[in-house]
């Protein structure tokens, strides 16, 4: 069941890219192009899904366990504020903006089967499998809101 | 400053769907719609923890299947500014900056703000201003 959950999920995130056409590389990069040919329609997917997920939190947090599992599984409160998060997405801010994917985009975009998807994503695999070996694992806990 | 395309309809309505998907994740699942940290933590995989994963990045891509039979897009509607090096490196930063930050858009920039997560504030306002500079830069400093 929490199979089926997670690709259903996974196909109405899919559906949303879509709609929104954040699977366009230039849509992005015109949402970063403030000072240029700004789109800003990125900025109302971000605010729409945010508020949508900020009440699904609320729930939960108000809720013992998930439906299908035995607990919600939060990242770590103590993860500290530190150079590993800013440098991280300072990096990654650079290849969003170079490229105009970031990775749910990338991998929502090999449904088009446009070979620049296929690199980027090929590429992203890397990087994250480098980022990996170059750092320790992230703590999660399990049980803590 | 132009604002060139602004499609405000769209944006919501994917935007509350990407919202439906996170939050359809954590109430049965318990578990965060971050695309990065989904993604990494099968690099490599951990046993009993991959399948659900992999459903779930098989479905990004049914969905943007499902999509595409809906819309009649094809693959000249994914306009691309970067040639193959700046796909490369483009793509070699995406995967390496999400794995230190444990999160990109999704994890940090959705779930994480909608969380109130002061570290996904932090990393969200600066992979915005990254991307932004480098967007600057290459389009009006080198490609002026």
């Amino acid at each position: 069941m929490r199979n089926l959950v997670a690709a259903l999920s996974g196909v109405i995130f899919g559906i949303g890219l879509g709609v929104s056409q954040m699977v366009n590389p230039e849509k992005v990069r015109n949402f970063l192009d403030v000072a240029g040919t700004w789109d800003p329609s990125l900025a109302f997917v971000m605010g729409a899904a945010v508020v949508v997920f900020f009440l699904a939190w609320r729930v939960a947090r108000q809720s013992k366990q998930p439906l299908f599992d035995t607990h919600f599984r939060w990242p770590d409160k103590g993860m500290a504020l530190d150079a590993r998060l800013l440098s991280g997405a300072a990096i990654f801010g650079v290849g969003w903006g170079l490229v105009g994917f970031c990775p749910g985009p990338a991998i929502t975009s090999l449904a088009y089967f446009a070979t620049q998807s296929a690199i980027f994503v090929a590429a992203m695999v890397a990087g994250s499998w480098l980022g990996g070996l170059w750092a320790p694992k992230a703590r999660v806990v399990d049980v803590a809101a | 400053m132009t604002i060139v395309n602004f499609q405000p309809w769209p944006a919501l309505l994917g935007g509350v769907l990407i919202g439906l998907s996170a939050a359809l994740l954590l109430l049965l699942n318990g578990r965060l719609a971050g695309v990065s940290s989904v993604m990494g933590r099968l690099l490599p995989p951990t046993p009993g923890d991959a399948a659900w994963r992999l459903w779930f990045l098989g479905g990004l891509v049914g969905g943007g299947v499902l999509w595409r039979l809906f819309s009649g897009q094809t693959a000249a509607d994914l306009v691309f500014e970067a040639g193959v090096p700046l796909l490369l490196v483009g793509g070699l930063l995406t995967g390496f900056g999400t794995r230190l930050a444990n999160g990109c858009t999704s994890g940090h920039g959705v779930c994480g703000i909608g969380r109130l997560s002061p570290r996904s504030i932090v990393a969200t306002l600066t992979f915005m201003a990254t991307a932004a500079i480098t967007v600057y830069v290459s389009r009006h400093v080198w490609g002026a």
